[in-house]
């Protein structure tokens, strides 16, 4: 089942063409990753994908309403002046639950991501990724059946991503939204995701829709497999590729 | 550099002036309406302590009455421009004549309009119209500060515009709003002050107007000590609008 889909999108902004045009689909329970070069457009095409921008050309389709998709940025994007309980509550307060079920919900959310002792902590006072995994908790808070990923491990250290990486998987393996994910790092894309879509150079289009072997979530040793390397082999030379092209 | 040498720096080099200072005028018998000596202000200081401090305080109360005044019209001003962008557009360039344009070129009208028989009222006015840009601009600009992601957000939940003035826009504005009043306050007691020397009228007896009456009488040791009450009170102001200003930001910010 379809959940959401850009069917020959384009978005020009007055410094020029942005994307496209541009055709993707993502189904029900998706993982999918999107790698591409700074300013090929994907963050645009996760934007068109959450209703928040029109194409210009090209039509949008949504199987779902507004309300159940969320949005994680690269930045944690917590308002610094509320907790981070209040924080994961504001999209369900904002829905108009009430405030003892909003923070029922809330302190569940921050439980599932390992988080249940820092509700009371405000952003500054939490590291770069305990803000991670409560902007990780208020995404799910509203049990989202879209959950797009703007490169929200662009900011952290290694170990750091790949312990949030981990956690992503099990938090989609348990409500198993749709998730787009868009990421500068193959390897990353390649664990996440069950398929790769590999853009061009800005005005970005899809140059390259790769499977990713095995099942999520990961298994271990997963990383070091041959099927693994090989995958992130194809993905990088597409990416060079089209780079070359572009250049 | 510890704490104590913090202190002591700024007193010493103070300390060291003021001994000068003294030596200057004795040695060189300097006329006392020219350059008292600081004992000599010092004296006047604690001989007028009580009309200093009554000028002092009806100085304060018209430049806090003004900031208040201020603080209202400006922030409901910039709260209506950030609801409806073409108000922000139609108030935004006569917010900006008249606060470059000087007060005391003002003045003579407000007097006129508030009566020359009511100093203080023309005084609150002008302190008010001075007081009321770095309020207003900061206002506004704190209600276009939030973070355009979380804004994204919120229009991703769904948040209605009242939902995002109160949860999103003006929290994300408190910085900018303890800004504005922290210069404010400094320029409502310059405001005041100026007024009161434009006022030039026994209607309003703050401590501009000491100063002006004590010059016109060459008493020049109450000149410095109506200086010496106005800089107490400004600093002291100030002081406690900075210590304000932290307390509301480390609540702010969380730390």
């Amino acid at each position: 089942m379809m959940i959401a889909e850009l069917r020959s999108v384009r978005v020009d902004y007055s410094r020029g063409p942005a994307l496209g045009p541009i055709d993707l689909t993502l189904a029900a329970e998706e993982v999918v990753a999107l790698v591409g070069p700074s300013g090929c457009g994907k963050s645009t095409a996760m934007r068109l994908l959450a209703g928040l921008e029109q194409p210009c050309a090209g039509s949008v389709e949504r199987s779902i309403g507004k309300g159940q998709t969320s949005l994680v940025f690269q930045a944690p994007t917590l308002a610094p002046w509320l907790t981070a309980l209040d924080n994961v509550a504001l999209p369900l307060k904002l829905s108009g639950l009430s405030g003892e079920a909003a923070r029922q919900r809330a302190e569940d959310c921050l439980a599932q991501v390992g988080l249940k002792g820092a509700a009371g902590a405000r952003p500054a006072q939490l590291s770069g990724g305990m803000a991670m995994r409560v902007s990780l908790a208020r995404a799910l808070a509203t049990d989202p059946r879209l959950l797009l990923l703007d490169e929200p491990f662009a900011a952290l250290d290694e170990i750091t991503r790949r312990t949030l990486a981990d956690d992503v998987l099990g938090l989609w393996f348990r409500s198993r939204p749709a998730i787009l994910f868009v990421t500068h790092n193959v390897e990353e894309a390649v664990y996440m995701a069950q398929r790769v879509l590999v853009m061009s150079p800005g005005p970005g289009r899809i140059v390259g829709d790769i499977r990713t072997p095995g099942d999520l979530p990961r298994p271990e040793g997963y990383r070091t497999s041959a099927a693994f390397r090989e995958t992130v082999e194809t993905v990088s030379r597409l990416l060079a590729a089209s780079l070359k092209a572009a250049a | 550099m510890n704490r104590i040498a913090r202190i002591l720096a700024p007193l010493t080099l103070v300390t060291i002036i003021l001994v000068g200072w003294e030596l200057a005028c004795r040695l060189m018998s300097v006329p006392v309406y020219l350059l008292p000596a600081p004992s000599a202000i010092a004296a006047s200081l604690a001989s007028d302590w009580s009309p200093l401090a009554a000028a002092a305080w009806t100085t304060l109360s018209m430049a806090l009455t003004a900031l208040v005044i201020a603080s209202l019209c400006a922030c409901a001003l910039a709260l209506i421009g950030g609801l409806n962008p073409l108000i922000e557009q139609a108030v935004q360039p006569i917010a900006v004549t008249v606060q470059v344009t000087p007060v005391v070129a003002i003045a003579p009208l407000v007097m006129i309009w508030t009566g020359l028989d009511h100093p203080g009222r023309a005084i609150t006015i002008l302190a008010t119209i001075v007081a009321f840009f770095p309020i207003y601009s900061g206002a506004a600009a704190g209600l276009r500060a939030a973070d355009p992601d979380l804004g994204r957000l919120f229009d991703l939940y769904g948040a209605s515009r009242w939902q995002k003035l109160i949860r999103l826009r003006l929290p994300s504005a408190v910085p900018f709003l303890v800004e504005g009043h922290k210069v404010a306050t400094a320029l409502a007691v310059i405001g005041a002050v100026v007024a009161e020397f434009v006022a030039g009228s026994g209607g309003a007896q703050g401590l501009a107007w000491r100063i002006i009456e004590s010059a016109n009488r060459l008493q020049t040791a109450r000149v410095f000590a109506a200086l010496v009450a106005l800089a107490a009170m400004a600093t002291l102001l100030y002081g406690l609008v900075s210590l304000a200003e932290r307390k509301i930001l480390s609540w702010w910010a969380g730390r």
